[in-house]
């Protein structure tokens, strides 16, 4: 499928088909799988489909705005955030467990997975392609602030970074501030104002004015 | 998200693996951590899921499913059946002549 990538003057035929190693590497382990009864085509189709288009950081901005409208909901997911979030259908599949860490004005919450790409799927889908960089990786651990600045994010000096590593039995959503001016906004407008980048830290959330 | 077809289908069998029980979360992870922290991996990270499926490899290898030999004959038997596949057809396995 590559193969329209090309130029026409190379000396690639445009219709053949070729498979990358990785690709064939794919089909073969299917081959394997599948013949041995342990793959379901079809649940793979659904798991494909499940992560291209139902799971992604709007359910994460759901449970942001609900925070920041119920004082209830904030201090429950702030004890037991694998609940507080599956109470709204958002549920991890690898029975990992979740914890919400809060920005306040002393601190600001960044998190990263040095170990591989650990990532919170079920409130925010799949990782961006920089999360799983070795450059984030790395750097986030010990410069989070040079990390942040390449961001845009400008923290006051006085601000403390945390920064939270994540494993394959815990994985961290970060709430971010609610802007100032959002008074009296629904939870519905609130959740426009948090994005993707504002629940891992590498951002914050949208100014009301922005979001329009 | 998926770059390309192949990446999506390597990480919903992964998924669908572990959720059978074939193996646990933390197994995974730790065979994917291997496979990225190889020396002379992309800086960029774009060669995450050639780690994603290297780690599957290896963890099926160790598990006694996928016999590392076995794949890879299928893994080129694959690539000769695709060649041999016309245009517009889909590839199937039974396409590759030297089967």
């Amino acid at each position: 499928m590559n193969d329209h990538h090309h130029h026409h003057d190379d000396h690639h035929h445009h219709h053949d088909n070729r498979y990358s190693d990785m690709e064939a590497r794919v089909r073969a382990l299917e081959t394997v799988l599948t013949e041995k009864g342990l793959v379901d085509p079809a649940a793979i189709n659904a798991i494909v489909e499940t992560y291209e288009t139902k799971v992604g950081p709007r359910n994460g901005a759901q449970v942001v705005a609900k925070a920041w409208t119920d004082p209830v909901y904030a201090e429950w997911l702030q004890r037991d955030a694998t609940a507080a979030i599956a109470s709204l259908g958002f549920t991890g599949r690898q029975g990992e467990h979740m914890r919400a860490v809060f920005n306040t004005n002393e601190t600001h919450n960044l998190v990263v997975c040095t170990l591989c790409s650990c990532y919170p799927w079920s409130v925010l889908g799949l990782p961006p392609v920089w999360y799983k960089a070795p450059a984030y990786r790395s750097r986030a651990v010990i410069d989070p602030r040079g990390v942040l600045d390449e961001f845009g994010v400008v923290l006051p000096q006085d601000t403390k970074i945390r920064v939270w590593d994540s494993t394959a039995e815990l994985r961290y959503l970060v709430v971010p501030q609610r802007p100032s001016g959002t008074e009296g906004m629904s939870e519905a407008d609130l959740a426009d104002l948090v994005t993707r980048d504002s629940m891992i830290g590498t951002g914050l959330a949208l100014a009301p004015e922005a979001a329009r | 998200m998926f770059p390309e077809p192949w990446t999506a289908e390597a990480f919903a069998m992964t998924v669908h693996l572990h959720e059978r029980g074939v193996f646990s979360w933390t197994e995974w992870a730790e065979a994917l951590s291997t496979e990225v922290h190889r020396p002379g991996r992309a800086e960029d990270g774009s060669d995450y899921f050639d780690c994603w499926v290297e780690a599957l490899s290896a963890l099926l290898g160790a598990k006694g499913i996928a016999d590392g030999e076995q794949v890879l004959g299928l893994q080129r038997s694959w690539q000769r059946a695709a060649k041999a596949t016309p245009h517009g057809q889909p590839i199937e396995l039974r396409n590759d002549p030297q089967r």
